[in-house]
């Protein structure tokens, strides 16, 4: 139940009275997994302004947990359905709309021109020409990097790929970890990927190869990994990341031991609890590999959904066309330090990662979701698997490629 | 009908006391069984329409890299956790003596098992960890480079191994604990007479008599092994690249975790699991059912 201020008289008539108050209003069943602090404060303001501009409607959330969440959503769509749901953009909800469990919101998209609003999510968000949900917030990735190490080592923020890799020689012989990363849960790697295959292939090639369509022995694939080779080969790359939790590799970065690490922006409150400030904490956008392909950036993005269960769906519909007006998603998104997918909302101007990411994707050529919600869930595992092993077994390529398009060729058929 | 419950009292009794387990049990566990043997000839996400597909998933099995992998661990799994019997066993005799306050120490040996498998695992990946753990910073200061041994696809199964067998051999020490009581003192004294002493005491005249606590700690440790999921997940969830999965846990993977939802495929798995557990299983009931029939 969504709490509200009220004094503690007012508070007792209202529970007094909730039985009858409660019959003249529709509820609205609203299952979240935004379960972290900031999150779940964004959620909270959302429904209280909802509310108070809709008073004759009850938004009850369902709070869950935030890794629970992945299972439990697929029990509640099937045996007792909310009105809404959170859940993520790309090839994650293709799952629930080809089984039926969401319910197509084409009409709300069009009814409030949300195409043209949400113009660079709505890849994201159509399946077979339709939209299936509305997304609320997302936020950019990059390379976060400790500004000290570089002065310390003497050098500058690289501009393309191979001033990034002399820079890595450099940071080396300082003894410090060029990049850093905990893959012990594999995601983190799926976004270095996606990265060196953006800047060599281009938004389009990686598109297709997350859809199937290009298979993982291409040479293209592999002129990706040969510049990931570059990090690893050299030992460029944090030692015994596969031990480590993302987290723990953030430490690294916090403690002076690592000077660049490829991740989301939500990554930054991690660095600011460890003691970094603006000051000692910069953010670039991931340099240029091959010249002249347009820049791509990933952004992953976060859903609000009407399952086809859903008893309130008018309700639902009117939620939804909310959640993705401009000054709702500033509003939300201030609290969750995160980008607004509305392009007419802005960002606190006072957060520099926040300003630099919502210049980043605002003028990148094409927004990639991440790796595990671009290709299908199974592949993604694969895939993230793959990354892994290379990393830490080089020479192994040729084999992890082939397992990898044995998989293509069963997963996508 | 009266007539005939009165008659057959005694031999309708123990089948009514029984009927509510035995429903249960046929319920819960038996019916189970089965409807994972069914739906292992399905593709099926949990959601959508399970599409029949018949030996399919079995098929693709067989080509599995990740598979052998699983299979290969469990094996391991179970060679390795056998030590946990003799471990066990040392310990307990080390432990059977009458000297002030071995109560204390006797809990001491057997707190490990009484932490939940979580902690136990957490505890030993923190044992293990680069940079700070403790394993680590000791092979780091003998030899001058740490080994990570969870990222280490050579030694990773053995670290969990190792951190599996802290538990078990506490749970097989207390079973031993239990046996040593049993043990007749005047057959030891007639040993004595005799001459016997040391390893031939032990072999001879003790091991004999722990014979059914040889058999409930063989038969604890191979399940344990074969059910070895949780430390897996919690120290490495497969990794580093699922060179420490076992089959328990791939089935998790494949069919309940973020990136699975292929439940037929993971039902294949379990279908072979639980064989190779029927191949240990009969053997119990088969030794157990003929202890019973001598005496």
């Amino acid at each position: 139940m969504v709490q509200k201020l009220l004094g503690g008289t007012a508070l007792a008539i209202a529970v007094l009275m909730s039985g009858s108050a409660m019959a003249e209003k529709r509820t609205l069943v609203f299952n979240t997994d935004t379960s972290d602090p900031a999150p779940k404060a964004a959620m909270e303001q959302l429904i209280t302004m909802f509310e108070a501009e809709n008073p004759d409607v009850d938004v009850v959330v369902n709070m869950f947990d935030h890794e629970g969440y992945k299972t439990a959503i697929r029990n509640f769509l099937t045996a007792d359905a909310p009105d809404l749901a959170n859940w993520y953009a790309g090839n994650r909800m293709a799952p629930f709309v080809k089984a039926g469990q969401f319910t197509d919101v084409s009409d709300v998209w069009k009814e409030n021109n949300l195409a043209e609003q949400l113009s660079s999510s709505l890849a994201s968000m159509t399946i077979d020409g339709k939209q299936w949900g509305v997304p609320y917030t997302y936020y950019q990735w990059g390379i976060y990097y400790n500004k000290d190490l570089y002065k310390q080592v003497g050098v500058e923020v690289p501009k393309t790929w191979d001033e990034f890799i002399a820079n890595c020689a450099k940071f080396k012989a300082a003894g410090i970890d060029c990049v850093t990363t905990g893959s012990k849960a594999l995601w983190p790697l799926a976004g270095i990927f996606d990265y060196l295959n953006l800047r060599t292939n281009g938004y389009d090639f990686h598109m297709q190869l997350t859809n199937g369509e290009i298979p993982w022995t291409d040479d293209r694939v592999k002129a990706t990994f040969k510049e990931w080779e570059k990090l690893v080969a050299p030992g460029y790359m944090t030692a015994n990341h596969a031990a480590l939790e993302w987290q723990d590799a953030a430490a690294l970065m916090v403690q002076g031991k690592a000077a660049n690490y490829v991740m989301g922006n939500f990554a930054v409150a991690v660095f600011k609890d460890g003691g970094m400030t603006n000051d000692s904490l910069g953010f670039m956008v991931f340099p240029e590999i091959t010249p002249g392909i347009p820049r791509a950036e990933e952004a992953p993005t976060d859903t609000i959904h009407i399952p086809a269960g859903a008893k309130n769906v008018a309700d639902a519909k009117k939620f939804l066309a909310f959640v993705a007006r401009a000054d709702v998603q500033t509003a939300i998104n201030k609290t969750l330090g995160q980008l607004p997918t509305n392009k007419n909302a802005t960002v606190d101007a006072s957060d520099p990662f926040l300003s630099a990411g919502f210049q980043t994707v605002s003028t990148a050529s094409g927004l990639a979701q991440f790796f595990d919600r671009d290709a299908p869930a199974e592949m993604a595992k694969a895939g993230m698997e793959g990354f892994q092993e290379f990393t830490v077994k080089p020479d192994r390529l040729d084999a992890i490629l082939e397992r990898l398009e044995k998989m293509r060729q069963r997963i996508y058929k | 009908m009266q007539a005939y419950l009165k008659a057959n009292q005694r031999r309708l009794a123990p089948w009514l006391f029984l009927a509510p387990g035995a429903l249960f049990f046929v319920v819960y566990v038996i019916a189970p069984i089965f409807q994972s043997m069914a739906i292992s000839f399905y593709d099926w996400d949990g959601l959508g329409e399970a599409v029949w597909i018949g030996l399919d998933n079995y098929v693709e099995l067989v080509d599995d890299e990740a598979f052998y992998v699983s299979l290969k661990n469990n094996v391991l799994w179970l060679a390795l956790y056998m030590l946990a019997v003799p471990a066990g066993l040392l310990i307990a005799i080390f432990l059977n003596q009458t000297v002030w306050g071995i109560r204390a120490y006797k809990s001491l040996f057997f707190f490990p098992f009484v932490i939940s498998q979580v902690v136990v695992g957490l505890m030993f990946s923190w044992f293990y960890a680069p940079n700070f753990g403790l394993l680590y910073a000791i092979i780091e200061a003998i030899t001058g480079q740490g080994v990570a041994i969870l990222a280490e696809e050579r030694f990773v199964t053995y670290g969990i191994i190792a951190a599996g067998l802290w538990p078990q051999i506490a749970y097989v020490m207390i079973l031993y604990l239990t046996g040593l009581n049993n043990v007749a003192p005047d057959q030891i004294e007639a040993a004595r007479l005799d001459g016997a002493k040391g390893w031939k005491m032990l072999w001879y005249v003790i091991l004999p008599q722990l014979r059914p606590a040889t058999f409930i700690a063989v038969v604890v440790t191979v399940i344990g092994a074969l059910r070895s999921f949780d430390l897996v997940s919690i120290m490495t969830t497969g990794g580093p690249f699922g060179s420490s999965r076992v089959l328990s846990f791939y089935m998790y993977e494949q069919a309940l975790s973020e990136y699975g939802y292929r439940m037929g495929y993971g039902a294949a798995i379990a279908v072979v699991l639980f064989a190779i557990m029927m191949v240990f299983i009969t053997g119990f009931i088969w030794k157990m059912w003929r202890d019973e029939k001598d005496h």
